[in-house]
């Protein structure tokens, strides 16, 4: 490891901190930018001048904007993220259960989707311009312009309805064991892969041939190896980095599907929460979970380039 | 000028389809968007080409002006995002120095967070009216196409005959627009379908979530979420707009693929 | 004599997907048939498209991205390879037949150690043991004149210069002994001061092991150096195969003559006049948040009507030079006098009448054209611009223009993609005219031409300095343009100017060591000019 690496990883780093930072200002600013009252538009116009000063005492509107920011980022850091509006719950808490539903339903996407989409990458290569290739980039092309939720319900309507292998919603509990669980999260885990797997597959297909394409495959090839020994010892060193970044970059992508997902499937997990308090404007609740998947976009964004710069063999093995 | 092939000429008639009749929906719809007039969930009929929804309402009707709706509201947000979006990438690319480096890093600011999770924060507070959420969804997809412009504009500025241009003494007008922009137009202008099917998509799952269009008002992402329940009961309602918004994007890709593929080939131009 | 490689009667077609429209196949090469023998070099020569690469490239039954051989016969060691199977290919690839290409930078895989590289086929077609394909290699190294020979197999490709992979990549090419090497312009991606050094070690080397080789060039006086027997092709046929010293001092055909009297155009220097156009005094630029000087001090004048040659390698600082004069890159001291008036540093604060007067030509010419607008556009323009002139008056002008650089009207309407490569540099030449201009700065214009083609254009500057009486400052790496058209000359080294003066002076001894290493690595069209250079070097170098 070379000066060179630790210095840009550490750089990319801070970099991403100071986004973090940055989003969360953006997201406290978002819940700011209503022209008239927060406490108002919150209870409607219909809500009396006390409710209205006491909302605003318990969202500490008297004080300054800037000094609320403070206090906000200042509570989240330490574990604190408020207390919801609507039931007067703490967030941390009900987040917590939530936020591990949601990583296990992403977490089981990513299992499924990310070999396939390599596999299918591949294929498509292997058979450029040929009808395999074709086929997955027509349905490749399907997926794409079809949004979330109406995938999410066309899967409901064959496997649920039409099969009837599987119940219509996805409810897990504490207390259901690993097979239960999977067995539950089944359907939005086929749908999330379908969302997911379409640009995967297409950016691993464009990192691979960019690779395939390289003067140096062909000096591998006009060395007489065999196909196997070019593909695994000259492609595959080189098409590693672009693939894991296609890989992070689609599960950042992989964080938005949820929210969709899990209000399709009616899934206890973040983005069912995110949504539900959205509509019920509790600003504290919906705070808090922006930061967090904004957190969790940008550690993942972060990751995938702090891969390429320890692939790049220039950067590893400097002059 | 060779011909249209298939698919593009596929696109081409249901694209057309689709916004003739959002343009005349009024005038082609059989019944009022919110006329109760049959049981609910009733199949397709002679009567009722597509069924009934939920309550009762006919759903052909509901379609026709809910895609007018739907259109509406992407086509505005498009054009929204699309000329700030463009404007804001040439300026930073011509202007160049600290105007670029903010306006850049700004972008770079607002794409750290995805945009529908920013787009709930901010729905969260403000009132949904048809203005606020063109706005919305307009403003966030602008860093996209400015992404997309400056990149492609920086590409030809630094072409040498933008160069020559510039050591012509040339303004910038003459630079912006007969230098830079007939060479950027082309993957610009198949970025506006792209872009115009991810409006199509977004406000739909807005809708969809209860956070775009307003009842009464409808939409298609709006009579999914009317005719979800009925899925559980086998009735497929919440799919013809399904199909509706899937077919319409698939159409408007072939669209602006030929578009794409046809101006790079003319006259060997990017 | 036995035949190591026959071709006969070779076709090879080429299979062109369009962006748009159907795709169609075209015949690149027409029937191509020659033989060699054991150990001797055969140079194929030609301009780009003649299809050199690609009849290389066929010794190893490979085709380039659509290209097919469609007909004849290729074989090797008495084998048609063209008729073998994958296996047999695989067999002949790396073992008998092996490969230099043009840029060694892309063709080693980055991620790899050199020295894998280099002893892979070795290796993987079980020839020897991976430590005597190591000791093998660094014997190689050592031939080639690699610094370090023991360690420098462990670097990266990224770790050495472009000179050195060039060598290294001629070793991985000899390491497995082949009957057959492919160099397919080995040097031309080089500075001319790193040719010369590269063109030796790729000569020994296949002398002492003996190899035969078809080394693949554009460039005559190059190959006339390293190979016994020269082919000239043209468009894919054949157009004459000899002996070396037949082909350079008696050629029997046309064509072959005009490619052996390339760059010989004699142009008589002016005498200075006592009103320099420009007068650069003690420039020195640094480019934006860099710390070092890219140019410094530079003191050179150009006389009305005349050329002044900058002179120079890569990274020599000659176009930066470029970059201050057209105020692009104000300087951080000195100024640039024009005409008599000093002219402003910044572009922005040039007024209309110097920027008219002070014109530029670029070296890639397909990018110095807006690809949307027409011929008639791209001349219109400056006319309009800088004269006002509209419609018909206009129109009269530009095919004056247009017949100046003997076009002709029938262009206007063409686009620049519907031009070849000189017909483009041309447009570029009746732009920079257009504006009446007191000076042109040609950065490399004849530089991505063929030689036949740049002598055209290097007449047709000739010519109009003396219609119009406009001055260059002709910036280039290449000497031979250099002596074709320049009254005085700049020798820019490492951001200074070494030698300066009249074309007679600075070509003329006593010399000083970076113009004289420059001066004598420039290839002659004449048999054995590598031998005498390098006897001469070694003689000095031992006198010191």
């Amino acid at each position: 490891m070379s000066f060179l690496v630790v210095k840009l990883v550490s750089q990319r780093i801070a970099l991403g901190l100071m986004l973090l930072l940055a989003a969360s200002a953006l997201i406290f600013v978002g819940t700011q930018m209503l022209p008239g009252d927060v406490a108002q538009t919150i209870l409607g116009q219909t809500a009396t001048p006390e409710a209205l000063a006491n909302l605003r005492a318990e969202l500490g509107l008297n004080e300054p904007a800037l000094s609320r920011y403070f206090s906000w980022l200042g509570n989240a850091l330490q574990g604190d993220l408020g207390t919801a509006l609507t039931n007067g719950k703490d967030i941390a808490e009900s987040l917590s259960g939530r936020l591990g539903n949601t990583l296990f339903l992403a977490a089981c996407a990513a299992v499924v989707s990310i070999p396939l989409a390599i596999i299918l990458g591949l294929l498509a290569v292997r058979f450029r311009n040929r009808w395999p290739d074709k086929m997955i980039s027509a349905v490749t092309l399907a997926t794409i312009s079809v949004p979330e939720f109406i995938l999410g319900y066309l899967v409901m309507y064959l496997v649920a309805v039409k099969l009837r292998w599987l119940p219509s919603v996805s409810i897990v509990r504490p207390e259901m064991d690993f097979l239960d669980r999977i067995e539950a999260i089944a359907m939005p885990v086929i749908v999330l892969t379908f969302v997911v797997l379409a640009h995967m597959m297409r950016m691993t297909r464009a990192a691979i041939l960019n690779v395939m394409e390289s003067a140096y495959i062909e000096t591998a090839e006009l060395k007489g190896l065999s196909a196997f020994r070019v593909i695994a010892s000259h492609a595959m060193p080189n098409a590693i980095a672009p693939i894991v970044n296609v890989v992070m970059l689609n599960l950042a992508y992989l964080i938005v599907g949820v929210v969709v997902v899990e209000v399709v499937f009616v899934y206890p997990g973040m983005g069912q929460y995110l949504v539900d308090h959205v509509s019920k404007r509790d600003v504290p609740v919906v705070q808090a979970a922006g930061l967090i998947f904004a957190a969790v976009y940008i550690v993942l964004n972060t990751t995938a380039d702090i891969i390429a710069i320890l692939a790049n063999p220039r950067l590893r093995h400097p002059k | 000028m060779s011909r249209i092939p298939t698919s593009a000429l596929i696109g081409l008639v249901f694209t057309s389809a689709y916004f003739l009749a959002a343009l005349f929906a009024p005038l082609i719809a059989p019944y009022e968007l919110g006329a109760i007039v049959g049981d609910v969930w009733e199949p397709m009929s002679s009567e009722h080409w597509l069924g009934t929804d939920g309550i009762g309402r006919d759903l052909l009707s509901r379609m026709i002006h809910g895609g007018r709706t739907t259109i509406f509201v992407a086509s505005a947000a498009t054009i929204l995002s699309f000329t700030l979006g463009s404007t804001l990438a040439l300026t930073a690319v011509v202007v160049g120095g600290w105007v670029d480096m903010l306006l850049s890093r700004f972008i770079d600011l607002i794409m750290s967070i995805p945009t529908l999770i920013f787009s709930l924060v901010v729905l969260s507070v403000v009132p949904v009216t048809l203005p606020v959420l063109i706005l919305v969804m307009g403003l966030l997809d602008t860093t996209r196409v400015y992404r997309l412009a400056r990149a492609v504009a920086q590409d030809v500025n630094v072409m040498d005959y933008v160069e020559a241009a510039r050591l012509r003494g040339e303004g910038t007008r003459w630079i912006v627009f007969r230098e830079i922009l007939p060479n950027t137009l082309s993957p610009l202008v198949a970025e506006l379908g792209l872009r115009f099917i991810f409006m199509v998509l977004f406000v739909s799952t807005l809708s969809f979530l209860g956070l775009g269009i307003q009842p009464p008002a409808a939409d298609w992402g709006g009579i999914v979420k009317e005719n979800k329940e009925g899925i559980v009961y086998g009735i497929p309602a919440a799919l013809v707009p399904a199909f509706a918004i899937a077919s319409l994007a698939i159409s408007v890709n072939l669209v602006a693929d030929w578009v794409l593929s046809r101006t790079t080939s003319l006259k060997g131009g990017r | 004599m036995t035949d190591l490689l026959k071709v006969r009667n070779l076709k090879i077609g080429a299979h062109v997907v369009p962006p748009q429209g159907k795709p169609f196949d075209i015949e690149i090469v027409h029937g191509v048939s020659f033989d060699l023998a054991k150990g001797r070099v055969l140079g194929l020569i030609g301009e780009s498209g003649a299809g050199k690469s690609t009849i290389g490239l066929s010794a190893l039954a490979y085709g380039r991205g659509g290209v097919e051989i469609t007909g004849g016969e290729v074989s090797i060691n008495g084998r048609d390879i063209l008729k073998g199977s994958l296996g047999d290919l695989r067999k002949l690839r790396g073992h008998e037949v092996t490969y230099v290409s043009q840029s060694a930078a892309a063709s080693f895989n980055p991620s790899k150690r050199l020295m894998d590289q280099v002893v892979e086929t070795c290796v993987r077609h079980k020839l020897c043991s991976r430590s005597e394909a190591e000791a093998r290699a660094v014997t190689l190294f050592e031939k080639l004149g690699l610094p370090d020979p023991q360690n420098i197999g462990s670097r990266y490709p990224h770790q050495v210069s472009g000179g050195q992979l060039q060598r290294i990549m001629t070793a991985m090419a000899l390491c497995p002994q082949p009957d057959l090497v492919i160099f397919d312009e080995p040097t031309t991606a080089l500075d001319v001061t790193t040719q010369i050094d590269v063109l030796a070690a790729i000569k020994d080397a296949i002398h002492d092991t003996g190899v035969a080789a078809l080394y693949i060039t554009h460039d005559l006086a190059v190959v006339a150096q390293v190979s016994d027997e020269i082919m000239v092709l043209q468009h894919g046929n054949t157009v004459e195969h000899g002996e070396t010293g037949q082909i350079i001092n008696r050629p029997k055909e046309d064509y072959t003559r005009a490619l052996v009297s390339v760059r010989s155009i004699e142009h008589e220097e002016k005498a200075p006049t006592d009103a320099p156009v420009l007068k650069i005094e003690n420039i020195c630029a640094r480019y934006p948040g860099l710390s070092a000087d890219v140019v410094k001090n530079i003191d050179v004048e150009l006389h009305a009507g005349q050329t002044l040659a900058v002179v120079g390698e890569s990274g020599s600082g000659k176009s930066t030079l470029a970059r201050v004069i057209t105020g692009l890159l104000p300087p951080h001291t000195g100024k640039v006098i024009f005409d008599g008036r000093p002219l402003s540093a910044e572009l922005a604060e040039r007024s209309k009448e110097d920027l008219r007067e002070l014109q530029m030509i670029y070296q890639m010419a397909d990018v110095a054209m807006n690809p949307r607008q027409t011929v008639a556009g791209i001349i219109g323009r400056p006319l309009e611009f800088y004269f006002g002139l509209k419609g018909a008056a206009r129109d009269k002008r530009v095919n004056e223009l247009l017949e100046e650089i003997e076009l002709g009207p029938e262009f206007r309407d063409r686009y620049p993609a519907e031009l070849s490569g000189g017909q483009k540099q041309r447009v570029c030449i009746a732009r920079a005219l257009a504006a009446k201009p007191k000076l042109i700065i040609c950065d490399e214009v004849t530089s991505a031409l063929d030689p036949l083609v740049a002598d055209g254009i290097l007449k047709l500057l000739l010519n109009l300095q003396k219609i119009e009486g406009v001055s260059f400052l002709f910036i280039t790496h290449d000497l031979a343009t250099v002596k074709a058209i320049s009254d005085s000359i700049a020798v820019m080294y490492q951001g200074e100017v070494v030698r300066y003066g009249a074309k007679s002076k600075v070509l003329a001894p006593p010399f000083d060591d970076y113009t004289d290493l420059l001066l004598s690595s420039v290839p002659e069209m004449k048999l054995g000019w590598l031998e005498d250079v390098l006897a001469h070097r070694k003689m000095e170098s031992a006198g010191n």
